[in-house]
């Protein structure tokens, strides 16, 4: 797999696969992380994986960039990509209403699309969960509809709401906690798709496959009701990844 | 025991934060200005890793219940030991009833407060840093507050003559030249913008926190928009928004983003980055990543010479 190293000061090295989201990139990125925790490399202390990156942190007092550079090269030459395995799929209830979509006229002004069209194409796929980073559960997913893609705020907001769903770049997703940040937003889950005080904080890895299904204000009141007196439960039906 | 009587502004248990945990999208935590925060926990015979309370701005004022060693690190907050002047980056013998009392930072930003044995925090994920954003890890997840009753840890290192452990305060100028490395996406952005970012003066922010630092000054503009694929983000990323004005990472930074990243803070400069304060000026000059690791290296030997009185 074609691969470049990117400095990171004296902190990283990224190893940057195709610079494209694709599965074929990301099943690179999943092994390159499997051999990393395999090799156990002097000097490395943890890695960050992305769609098509990962960054490797380092103490450079006990490896230089050089030589990270080096070793890791022989490792990627060696990767054997992982086999297909079952996965599961989460559906999550969303209310794509103005009072949580603040942003979706940006997405109908980019797209051309009204908003109910938005929605029909929003929500009608699966969305396979490349990577979690940014915020603790924050799923980064593969799969938009191309037409949807609309580019960041120019300035990002300094808090967005728990459950906000938005669109950045060819990307979307939930805000699992409050947060700042650049991403259109378009509706809001009631699910805690991050939950500190529960058995699993983060319901899902990467590697399974969220769907968003629209729901009234009406629906979306009920269910954070169910929530809260915890007799609600998210669908999770198994697939073939 | 520690009694705080007034919490300061921004008052929170820290060590070096949290290992391993990006991957899912947790954040690192920790120090802001690790330099400091190792100074002060050496100085009192602590392991490095030690917790301790970083103060941002407005410091504690605090009783003692028990004797003990401590020491302060960071910026100078005036600080008064039972309303005699205390000096940082030397070690102090306190006893039951003695009350330290701080006030606001004549330099820098951050205060560190060690004491010998390490304040005892919660540990999350192999650490005791307070996450604020999710509360949790140090004391209660949250910033300390009056009333607040912080034990102290055992197993610090035995000392022979407190007194002569000291070393230069630190100092702070309010003209900060930051060295960084360019890139990871030095590429995306034109020779004249690489140009104005290493020759502007640039200005920091009041919008800055734990999270990132915010400058401002003549924006740069990108090739082709600012956006790339999220990747992941270290302590020091320099990352450029649609807005074309920087944002240095720091401690409670995001594990990914998705803007461009014209260079970054190498590690010896990072705990300067630490004390930036609203109004203080940055200016970046650009060093080769061997260049960065041989800093590195020497300031390694001198925290390796720092028990040798």
């Amino acid at each position: 797999m074609i691969h470049s190293f990117l400095q990171n000061g004296d902190s990283a090295v990224t190893v940057q696969f195709k610079n494209e989201i694709s599965r074929e990139v990301n099943s690179y990125v999943t092994s390159l992380c499997a051999e990393i925790e395999q090799n156990k490399i002097k000097g490395v202390i943890e890695y960050i994986p992305t769609f098509c990156s990962v960054s490797v942190l380092y103490d450079c007092t006990l490896i230089s960039a050089k030589k990270l550079k080096s070793k890791l090269e022989k490792i990627i030459k060696n990767i054997k990509i992982t086999s297909s395995r079952k996965a599961k799929l989460y559906e999550f209830p969303v209310c794509y209403e103005d009072c949580f979509a603040l942003d979706i006229e940006n997405v109908c002004r980019h797209s051309h699309l009204t908003k109910d069209e938005v929605i029909a194409r929003h929500s009608g796929r699966d969305y396979l969960i490349y990577m979690l980073g940014f915020l603790p559960g924050f799923a980064y997913l593969g799969g938009m509809d191309e037409v949807l893609a609309t580019p960041r705020l120019d300035s990002p907001r300094a808090e967005i709401f728990e459950g906000a769903v938005g669109i950045g770049g060819e990307q979307t997703g939930i805000y699992p906690v409050a947060s700042p940040g650049g991403w259109q937003l378009i509706g809001k889950t009631p699910v805690k798709v991050y939950d500190k005080n529960r058995e699993t904080p983060i319901l899902y890895s990467s590697g399974d496959y969220i769907r968003f299904v629209p729901v009234s204000l009406a629906e979306y009141d009920q269910i954070e009701k169910r929530i809260k007196t915890g007799t609600y439960e998210v669908k999770v039906t198994e697939v073939e990844r | 025991m520690i009694e705080i009587i007034t919490p300061g502004l921004l008052t929170t248990v820290q060590d070096f934060g949290r290992v391993g945990v990006m991957k899912n999208g947790f954040t690192q935590n920790g120090v802001m200005d690790r330099y400091s925060m190792t100074v002060a926990n050496r100085l009192c015979g602590n392991c490095d890793n030690a917790p301790v309370l970083e103060m941002t701005v407005l410091g504690i004022t605090a009783r003692f219940t028990e004797n003990a060693i401590i020491c302060l690190s960071g910026a100078d907050f005036g600080a008064k030991l039972n309303d005699k002047s205390i000096r940082t980056n030397k070690a102090y013998r306190v006893n039951s009833g003695d009350v330290l009392s701080m006030g606001t930072a004549k330099n820098g930003m951050r205060s560190y407060f060690a004491v010998s044995g390490g304040i005892a925090g919660e540990y999350v994920f192999g650490s005791a840093s307070t996450n604020l954003k999710f509360t949790f890890g140090g004391y209660c997840g949250r910033k300390l507050q009056s009333g607040d009753v912080l034990a102290v840890g055992s197993g610090a290192f035995p000392l022979g003559d407190v007194e002569k452990w000291e070393i230069p305060e630190n100092q702070y100028d309010k003209d900060a030249v930051l060295r960084v490395a360019l890139g990871p996406q030095d590429d995306m952005f034109t020779d004249d913008d690489i140009m104005l970012f290493l020759s502007q003066k640039y200005e920091v922010t009041a919008q800055s926190d734990r999270m990132g630092i915010r400058l401002s000054g003549e924006p740069l503009k990108s090739k082709s928009g600012m956006d790339i694929i999220s990747d992941g983000i270290v302590f020091g990323s320099i990352q450029i928004p649609n807005s074309g004005k920087p944002i240095i990472l720091t401690a409670d930074h995001q594990t990914t983003g998705g803007y461009a990243k014209i260079a970054t803070v190498i590690s010896v400069d990072l705990p300067r980055v630490a004390q930036l304060s609203a109004g203080d000026t940055v200016k970046f000059e650009s060093v080769t990543v061997k260049e960065a690791e041989r800093f590195a290296k020497k300031q390694k030997r001198f925290f390796d010479n720092l028990y040798m009185f």
